[in-house]
């Protein structure tokens, strides 16, 4: 081999082609997007292109670890987790009337964002631990350690990531085939908990389901940004308006449209042809991961890709959703798009290790 | 061992986990579905509605501002209320040369040098697109005037407004406030509460006072109108409006004339008096002198009314009655008179003798009486009447630090009283625990004596001296000082009644209580220390004087007031309530180095009662002398 090809061998030894290309090919659409959301301000691309490369090149370092060494910190990475939950409660700085972040001295952090990924693998350890004996009790176990930051996270109030949380844990039950009966109990459990939940609710969270129900009622507030988007996507109709020529996007009438509602301009600038193009592209990736979950060796790899991928989904539904009117207004990005440094790590991070678990050797051949 | 387990397992499993994938599977799709569904609902079937929408008119919301509840006194009299006005407003980023357009409109409009420092000090708050009026209240010549000179002036637009006026000037300044423009700091608390979608459009808030602490009451709802405007975003026609709903007007227990003889009574003097019905909690009157005059600050004060308020010595922006902090002196006696004989530590019956002075045992340290030589035979009457510093030494010692600590904060010292504007600060009654806490310091024998007579660490606000003494005068029974007695809906037309029950009712001997409430009438009769106050009054009323250290004396030294500056001379003070059977009214009245209690303090509070209990206006009363005659023993407490 000579050294280029040596060095690209080292570089692509342990990367998919085929989930970078689809990821690759999201957050040019990002880019692009993001261009026109800000009135062509190439400094905000930039910044997001930074962000994407820092991502990428932390998804790199993580599918060069295998697995057994990512199973092994699950543990201690969910502890720490935990403790600096408590932290945040105690010690924890008030933004916006919530308490999410934590100062420790060199910078602050957040640390219900490391809890989506420490959450699906510490229950995935779990289960793999318990593997041969699974009991009704190791599922009560297992929920038990997801409710615990759930509950720590929707109290800070932060309704989004908790309910991101809480799907990746679900997936991880789900998959290890906790028995339907069960989750039919569970789920009506549930549909019992909902006014405890209500009555738990901050006042601006119970506004925003009230807000979904009749966007009219605070025309003023998140109601508006509902229905400026439902009108810019709307007025895309099947072709859209083109590139940079969003006229919601550009005569100021959508709100927080480099973040959160993202999807509004994308959608009346690219139409029902653009949107149904997203999701294609989308449902590569996803099928990327749920293949790689199904190739996977181990209990915990299987269930780990296999969460990682429903949970990416979960972001894709919860956010289009509530920028089309069928879901309350919460505070989740679109994957891959959104601007934003966080979540964008957060994500790739998820990514690297559905890479890892599908080039590293694998311990029993199916 | 696991691991054979799990290849012994391992096909039956794999096949498993394959399965709910594909389950996961089919839920991604679906969803997916109801997404295109969707999309295709919006983009295709109503494609054309909302391209209406979006391209040929495009609907802006714009909210209509509220107007701002108003506020009453007890007897309706109107403290603050709306006006509508034309003002002149330019936004700063519009506009190339600041300087030369407004030297340029002041040939259409007259502009003061004030106009200009106050919009100079505007434009250092506000943002740049903001639309900032350069005069307000312009005459209808100047409107017309204006308008035919419009061209000349891209960026300057005449806007009618709503203003807020309180026409009461600096009376009672502190307890009604003052609105002020919103800032970027109000803006941050107004996201966190979420209440931002409320303020669209709202260029005021409350800054201080009720207006600050009652603005939820008062700014009302906004309302909205949906506009359809063309491309250049012109308004074409009004699609909907929702009317903003009014602010709630407020009544407040306060009574304005009151307020303005008690503002009266205290002339060029600094201090504060608060005046509470012990039978509600209703606060009557709440004086914090000097005042300032609140309509400065409605449309930014300018820097020079500003500086003259801000560096003042006199602090007038300082809310004494809330936030001023002073040893109560000997108006902490008759409250521990009551602790002595709730705990049985005094009788009635049983007196001292009161050598001038009293020393712990085996110390040399002399704790000295206000009188040289002492009172000799004190009981505990003369002690509250002749105001006995010896006595109470003793009776500190007696009873010990944590007995004064948890009998006196019953009435509420050193605490917050909780009543219902911002910035109450809770004053100080010394404990132990506290002493370990700021000063890492066990407390010793020699701290309780000078807390005794409301010295030593003991600092208590205007406010938590009125309360105490309302609770005195109710018998036992603590009601929550409020400021607001009424919020009018003005949604609905409701009223809501502020409640008047008790929080706590004291568990008190009667016979203890008579004992005190006797001696303090005696304070205001001939031999008490407030006899020149309580000359000649129709009622009986009970009081207690009290002086409070502003400079520490040394050991020996004499205090000699005319050889002290004004400015370290001892606080006034006199707590008091009347009708002495009956009371109508509990007050508290400190005079900053106003000297003695009895001197200066004391007549102030008999005109209040005199006007609040006979309804005589202290013109009539003015015949009496009001400041001087305390040359005898007897001015001292």
């Amino acid at each position: 081999m000579t050294k280029p090809l040596r060095l690209w061998h080292y570089l692509t030894r342990y990367v998919d082609g085929f989930l970078l290309g689809g990821i690759l090919l999201l957050m040019l659409t990002g880019l692009f997007t993001l261009y026109s959301a800000t009135d062509a301000n190439l400094n905000r691309v930039t910044n997001q292109a930074l962000n994407m490369l820092v991502a990428l090149a932390i998804m790199w370092l993580i599918a060069n670890i295998p697995l057994e060494h990512i199973m092994r910190i699950a543990l201690p990475i969910y502890v720490a987790g935990l403790f600096l939950l408590i932290g945040v409660m105690l010690f924890g700085e008030i933004n916006n009337g919530a308490r999410r972040w934590l100062n420790i001295g060199v910078t602050r952090i957040q640390p219900s964002e490391l809890m989506k990924i420490a959450v699906p693998l510490m229950m995935a350890w779990y289960f793999d631990k318990h593997e041969a004996t699974l009991r009704l009790r190791d599922y009560a176990v297992a929920t038990l350690l997801l409710l615990l930051p759930v509950v720590m996270i929707m109290r800070q109030p932060d309704l989004g990531t908790a309910l991101l949380i809480a799907s990746s844990g679900f997936y991880v039950l789900f998959l290890t085939g906790l028995s339907w009966r069960v989750m039919g109990t569970l789920l009506v459990a549930g549909a019992g908990s909902l006014p405890i939940l209500w009555s738990m609710m901050h006042d601006y969270q119970r506004r925003r389901v009230m807000t979904l129900l009749d966007p009219t009622q605070d025309a003023l507030g998140a109601g508006y940004h509902t229905i400026q988007s439902t009108i810019a996507i709307g007025s895309g109709g099947v072709l859209g308006k083109g590139w940079q020529n969003g006229t919601q996007t550009h005569l100021d009438f959508l709100p927080e449209r480099s973040t959160d509602f993202i999807f509004a301009v994308f959608s009346e600038e690219f139409g029902l042809v653009g949107n149904s193009l997203l999701l294609l592209l989308y449902l590569m990736v996803i099928g990327r991961g749920l293949i790689i979950a199904a190739n996977a060796s181990t209990q915990f790899t299987r269930l780990i890709a296999g969460s990682i991928t429903l949970t990416f989904f979960t972001y894709i539904f919860v956010n289009i959703g509530m920028v089309i009117g069928i879901l309350p207004v919460v505070g989740v990005p679109l994957p891959l798009i959104s601007y934003g440094g966080t979540s964008m790590v957060t994500m790739l991070l998820g990514f690297g290790i559905l890479m890892s678990i599908q080039t590293h050797p694998k311990l029993v051949k199916t | 061992m696991s691991r054979a387990v799990e290849l012994r397992n391992h096909p039956r499993e794999l096949h498993h986990f394959r399965l709910r994938l594909a389950i996961g599977a089919g839920f991604v799709l679906l969803l997916f579905l109801l997404l295109f569904t969707r999309f295709f609902y919006l983009q295709v079937s109503q494609q054309e509605h909302y391209h209406t929408l979006a391209e040929a008119n495009r609907i802006s919301i714009s909210p209509i501002v509220p107007n701002r509840g108003l506020i009453f006194d007890r007897n309706g009299e109107i403290l603050a209320h709306n006006y509508s006005a034309y003002t002149l407003e330019i936004v700063p980023n519009k506009v190339a040369d600041l300087d030369a357009l407004i030297n340029e409109l002041s040939s259409v409009v007259e502009i003061a040098a004030r106009d200009r420092k106050r919009f100079k000090k505007l434009m250092d708050e506000s943002k740049r697109f903001e639309s900032l009026p350069i005069r307000t209240r312009l005459s209808d010549v100047e409107v017309a005037r204006f308008a035919a000179n419009r061209y000349r002036f891209p960026g300057v637009e005449i806007k009618a407004r709503l203003f807020r006026q309180y026409p009461k000037g600096d009376i009672a300044s502190h307890v009604v406030g003052y609105i002020g423009r919103i800032n970027d700091k109000d803006l941050e608390q107004l996201e966190a509460n979420e209440d931002l979608a409320n303020y669209r459009g709202s260029q005021y808030m409350g800054k201080i006072g009720i207006e600050q602490s009652y603005e939820k009451e008062l700014h009302g709802l906004t309302g909205f109108e949906e506009m359809e405007t063309d491309a250049a975003g012109r308004v074409i026609r009004v699609i909907s409006r929702t009317p903003p709903t009014s602010g709630n007007n407020l009544t407040l227990s306060l009574d304005i004339k009151l307020q303005e003889v008690a503002e009266k009574a205290f002339g060029e003097r600094r201090g504060s008096l608060v005046a509470i019905d012990p039978a509600t909690g209703d606060v009557l009157a709440f004086v914090s002198k000097p005042g300032f005059d609140p309509n400065l600050f409605v449309d930014g004060i300018d820097s020079e009314n500003w500086d003259l308020l801000n560096n003042s010595i006199d602090r007038p922006l300082n809310n004494r009655a809330l936030r001023g902090l002073y040893p109560p002196g000997s108006t902490f006696k008759p409250f521990m008179a009551l602790a002595g004989l709730e705990l049985k530590k005094r009788s009635a019956q049983n007196g001292i003798n009161d050598p001038g002075y009293f020393s712990l045992p085996g110390s040399t340290h002399r704790f000295r009486d206000w009188k040289a030589g002492g009172h000799g035979y004190v009981d505990l009457h003369k002690s509250l009447v002749i105001s006995c510093d010896t006595y109470y030494y003793g009776l500190a010692n007696d009873l010990g630090i944590d007995n004064i600590f948890n009998f006196i904060s019953q009435f509420g010292l050193g605490k917050k009283t909780g009543i219902d504007i911002e910035g109450e600060v809770s004053g100080l009654l010394p404990s132990q625990e506290w002493k370990m806490r700021r000063y890492k310091q066990k407390w010793y024998a020699g701290d309780t004596i000078s807390v005794g007579i409301g010295q030593g660490y003991n600092l208590t606000t205007p406010l938590q001296l009125a309360f105490a003494t309302a609770i005195l005068a109710s018998k036992g029974a603590a009601f929550r000082p409020h400021l607001v007695k009424q919020v009018h809906n003005n949604r609905n037309g409701t009223v809501r009644e502020i409640v008047t029950q008790p929080l706590y009712t004291l568990d008190l001997n009667p016979d203890n209580l008579t004992h005190v409430r006797n001696a303090l009438i005696d304070v205001t009769r001939p031999g008490g220390t407030a006899a020149l106050a309580g000359a000649g009054a129709a009622y009986s009323f009970a009081g207690k004087t009290g002086t409070s250290q502003v400079i520490g004396m040394k050991q020996g030294e004499k205090y000699v007031e005319s050889k002290i500056q004004e400015r370290h001379r001892d606080h006034a003070l006199f707590v008091a309530y009347a009708p002495a059977e009956n009371p109508k009214i509990a007050l508290s009245v400190l005079v900053e180095n106003g000297g003695h209690g009895g001197a200066t303090a004391a007549p102030i509070a008999r005109l209040v009662m005199d006007y609040f209990l006979l309804g005589k206006l202290p013109e009539e009363a003015a015949a009496k002398p009001v400041s001087q005659g305390d040359g005898d023993e007897h001015a001292h407490d």
